[in-house]
């Protein structure tokens, strides 16, 4: 095992209230590691509507989530802070010297805060509602590829039309016993390169593309035999027909699940975790929560509120981890002290 | 006012009122017509505001957008009638239409 990355916060979710935070913890000199399941910054505002404006930013009548992402990266840089991203904090407990997580890629962090800025909670593939897949899962259908050699040998069969359900319908092909892409539509969001890759190895009558859906999965406990599949069939008239499956990888986009934080032991409200509205901390000493994933009397669920979180939420970070150290409230427009951190001077 | 009918998929159905210009989302989530999850608040982001438009208004609903179709590949289910609610947009002509919510939306 590596050694633990040495954090004073760790910040769980690097959307725009998780960036933000690093800002004004920052100011109280309190540097920041920050874990996100996607592969850039922006949380919702990078996944969900990154081209959208907003029009509720204080004195940004229109910014979409993109830009506000862009400008919030640009406005944390003096602070360092630091991104791992592509991970979830899978666990977290108490230690001695503050707190430990850890994420599903295996890296440790040693923190003195943690917080908890992962709005809807992590985004996670979408299960396709098909009865029992659930006894299917991480044997026989999975929703990412990590080791290619659990497809080798085996019918494959892909669903989807973007560029993962492209990109691995090519990548397994090699090496599976047959390999099946369904989509409901011969249009594709995948780029054409991939398609066009795809068609000739069709034609080659090397892979199968069907045009349909997945109904039913067959199968005896965790193994899947075969998939239940409606479409045209031969051009003519949709109709239920079976085909050899022993592995599944359904592409159906993400979505929003609380995932791992409700096993952390933090007392929760609704699937939201209840804080105060002085300090924004959880029922856990030492572990905030900020943004859209909190729940207070009056909270309102809007970026600008997150921010505020975050502003307060500092300063009860900053004594959580110096509790003899006096904070001076101090003004960004006038303090040389904070604008020397700013990097201004 | 523009009158929508939502149809769950156990039957239940729940007519209400929008204003032109509203979404049949937007009208749905403010009723709180169940079987709408809209995830993304109407981003045409996340096919979790599924509907299927009735027979009689297809025609009057329109098509998807090319944006609309690429994102009900995330949708399950997806049929003919198939379209995103957060992209229909109500107007005097749809006074009465009818939606059919499938069983699920994610």
């Amino acid at each position: 095992m590596t050694s633990p990355v040495q954090t004073d916060a760790l910040i769980v979710g690097a959307g725009p209230v998780g960036l933000f935070a690093v800002f004004e913890l920052g100011l109280l000199d309190i540097k920041a590691h920050l874990v996100d399941i996607l592969d850039r910054p922006g949380g919702q505002c990078a996944e969900l509507y990154p081209e959208k404006p907003i029009y509720d930013i204080p004195a940004l009548p229109s910014v979409t989530g993109q830009e506000l992402t862009d400008r919030l990266m640009e406005q944390i840089k003096p602070f360092g802070p630091v991104f791992h991203f592509g991970e979830r904090v899978d666990m977290l407990k108490r230690v001695d010297s503050g707190f430990e997580a850890v994420t599903d890629a295996g890296t440790t962090f040693l923190a003195k805060v943690v917080v908890i800025a992962a709005g809807g909670g992590s985004f996670t593939p979408k299960r396709p509602p098909l009865a029992g897949i659930e006894a299917f899962e991480d044997t026989s259908v999975f929703y990412a590829v990590r080791k290619m050699d659990a497809f080798r040998g085996k019918h494959v069969v892909i669903v989807g039309g973007g560029d993962s359900a492209l990109d691995w319908t090519l990548n397994l092909e090699p090496i599976a016993k047959s390999v099946t892409l369904i989509h409901r539509r011969p249009e594709f969001r995948a780029a054409p390169d991939s398609v066009n890759k795809m068609r000739a190895l069709e034609a080659a009558g090397r892979l199968k593309f069907l045009i349909g859906q997945v109904t039913k999965l067959n199968g005896e406990g965790s193994e899947l035999k075969s998939l239940t599949v409606r479409g045209p069939v031969n051009g003519g008239p949709e109709q239920e027909y079976g085909i050899a499956a022993e592995r599944l990888i359904p592409f159906f986009g993400l979505t929003m699940k609380l995932g791992p934080i409700a096993d952390w032991g933090l007392n929760l409200h609704e699937n939201l975790i209840p804080v105060d509205t002085e300090r924004f901390e959880t029922s856990e000493p030492g572990i905030f929560a900020i943004g859209d994933i909190n729940w207070y009397p009056g909270k309102l669920k809007l970026i600008l509120s997150g921010f505020h979180e975050g502003a307060l939420m500092a300063q009860a970070a900053h004594r959580h981890i110096y509790p003899d150290k006096r904070v001076v409230f101090q003004y960004t427009t006038s303090s040389s002290n904070l604008q020397k951190k700013l990097g201004l001077l | 006012m523009v009158k929508i009918t939502y149809i769950e998929n156990s039957g239940k159905v729940h007519t209400v009122e929008g204003e032109p210009g509203q979404t049949v989302m937007e009208t749905a989530i403010r009723n709180a017509v169940p079987g709408i999850v809209a995830e993304c608040g109407g981003a045409c982001s996340c096919a979790t505001c599924h509907v299927y438009v009735d027979e009689a208004w297809k025609e009057k609903t329109g098509n998807p957008s090319p944006m609309e179709e690429d994102m009900l590949d995330f949708a399950f289910d997806v049929r003919p009638a198939s379209r995103l609610s957060c992209q229909i947009r109500l107007k005097p002509e749809l006074d009465g239409l009818v939606v059919r919510i499938p069983e699920h939306q994610n």
